[in-house]
């Protein structure tokens, strides 16, 4: 077909275009893999049994803000990243913020404490399953994610995966909160932040091939 | 290089608004352009691919084009889609390019790999000038170990041996362990 009579059909059969394509693409998919996730983790791993005290305690909602402030910034970056020619640079500044918020609170926390409860801080009593039960958390929504963007236009295929890998790993860890008892704010900053940066790194990987269109 | 931004970012939104006449004129403009941009990075390479690129990018941008969002600039929205069918038509034929891709909107990645030049630049400054010397000559220039020998008189086995402590001092210092 030549080029004129291509662009004779496309600009005749115009329609008036989505006004929030953002919205749209990512509310159907978000809502299913927030609900699998969130569903998941109840079948698989339960509430915390002190769910109503620990709300009470300010650990409770170290963890709840880190990482709804880490999911946000990161659903920010994915929102970007699934645009053409937009700058990362203000999500990226305020992925940073976040980071070293919750770098400096568990600093913080290890300085005040005695050296010989230092080690615990950091290690709780869930250090070897805290990132994996989060990437599994993840999946669902990396899956929601990756399908949402595809809708989308990504024209760097592995840094809007790592984007989506994040974003999914944040909201995977903050579902994964409800379940998890760990208080110390040096391990959130560990272990919370490995399980979704290996979240991330899955979905760079994934990002360059199902992100092609 | 382009028409000016302005006119192009208004017939835009007047075409996502479902201004047809606008709309058509978008695309008429940017055809043009667009086969400039295909052909010119596309010479000697596969230039006959250049015009079904620029349909496709023709139909990635009607497709997709509620991802424009109207307050941005509207080239680099373009450009990055253009850029992206261009890359990925290179990947899926496995060509080459050693050309820029596009040199009016550079990537960040062209500046990173800038800033690795330089950086490569620094790290072989601190060097002593016969070890710089060498490492220029076979890593950057391409010379083969017996060449340089022979350009400097030493043996090939003297040369390979002072190019592995080079490579490795240079190691060293890029880890920032000065060796």
């Amino acid at each position: 077909m030549a080029t004129e009579d291509l662009i004779a059909r496309l600009s005749t059969d115009l329609q008036p275009s989505e006004r929030r394509p953002v919205l749209s693409a990512f509310a159907m998919p978000l809502a299913i893999g927030i609900a699998a996730s969130l569903v998941l983790m109840l079948a698989w791993l339960g509430l915390r049994p002190d769910l109503a005290t620990a709300m009470t305690t300010s650990a409770y909602w170290m963890k709840f803000f880190y990482t709804l402030l880490f999911a946000a910034s990161a659903f920010w970056l994915a929102e970007r990243m699934a645009r053409p020619g937009t700058s990362r640079d203000q999500p990226m500044v305020f992925l940073a913020f976040v980071l070293l918020a919750i770098a400096g609170i568990g600093m913080i926390e290890m300085m005040r404490a005695p050296p010989l409860a230092r080690h615990h801080l950091m290690m709780g009593g869930s250090a070897d399953v805290c990132p994996w039960r989060i990437v599994l958390l993840g999946i669902p929504l990396l899956a929601a994610s990756l399908w949402a963007m595809r809708r989308m236009a990504p024209t760097r295929l592995m840094l809007a995966g790592w984007a989506a890998g994040l974003f999914a790993g944040a909201a995977g860890a903050f579902i994964y909160a409800f379940h998890c008892t760990e208080s110390a704010a040096p391990f959130v900053a560990i272990w919370y932040t490995a399980g979704i940066t290996l979240t991330a790194l899955i979905g760079a990987v994934a990002g360059r091939w199902l992100l092609r269109w | 290089m382009l028409a000016a931004e302005p006119q192009l970012k208004a017939l835009m939104i007047a075409g996502l608004a479902g201004d047809k006449a606008a709309y058509r004129g978008l695309l008429d403009t940017l055809a043009r352009e667009l086969r400039r941009y295909y052909t010119r990075r596309l010479a000697g390479i596969d230039a006959p691919a250049a015009e079904d690129l620029v349909q496709e990018t023709l139909i990635a941008l009607h497709t997709r084009r509620a991802t424009y969002d109207t307050s941005a600039p509207f080239t680099p929205w373009l450009f990055a889609i253009a850029r992206y069918k261009l890359a990925d038509h290179l990947r899926r034929r496995r060509l080459r390019v050693t050309a820029p891709l596009d040199e009016s909107f550079p990537a960040e990645d062209e500046n990173e790999a800038a800033m690795a030049r330089r950086d490569l630049d620094r790290l072989l400054e601190s060097l002593p000038a016969p070890t710089r010397e060498l490492i220029r000559q076979v890593k950057i220039d391409g010379l083969t170990t017996a060449e340089v020998a022979g350009k400097t008189g030493r043996s090939e086995v003297a040369v390979r041996v002072g190019l592995h402590r080079a490579l490795k001092s240079l190691g060293l210092r890029a880890r920032g362990e000065d060796g």
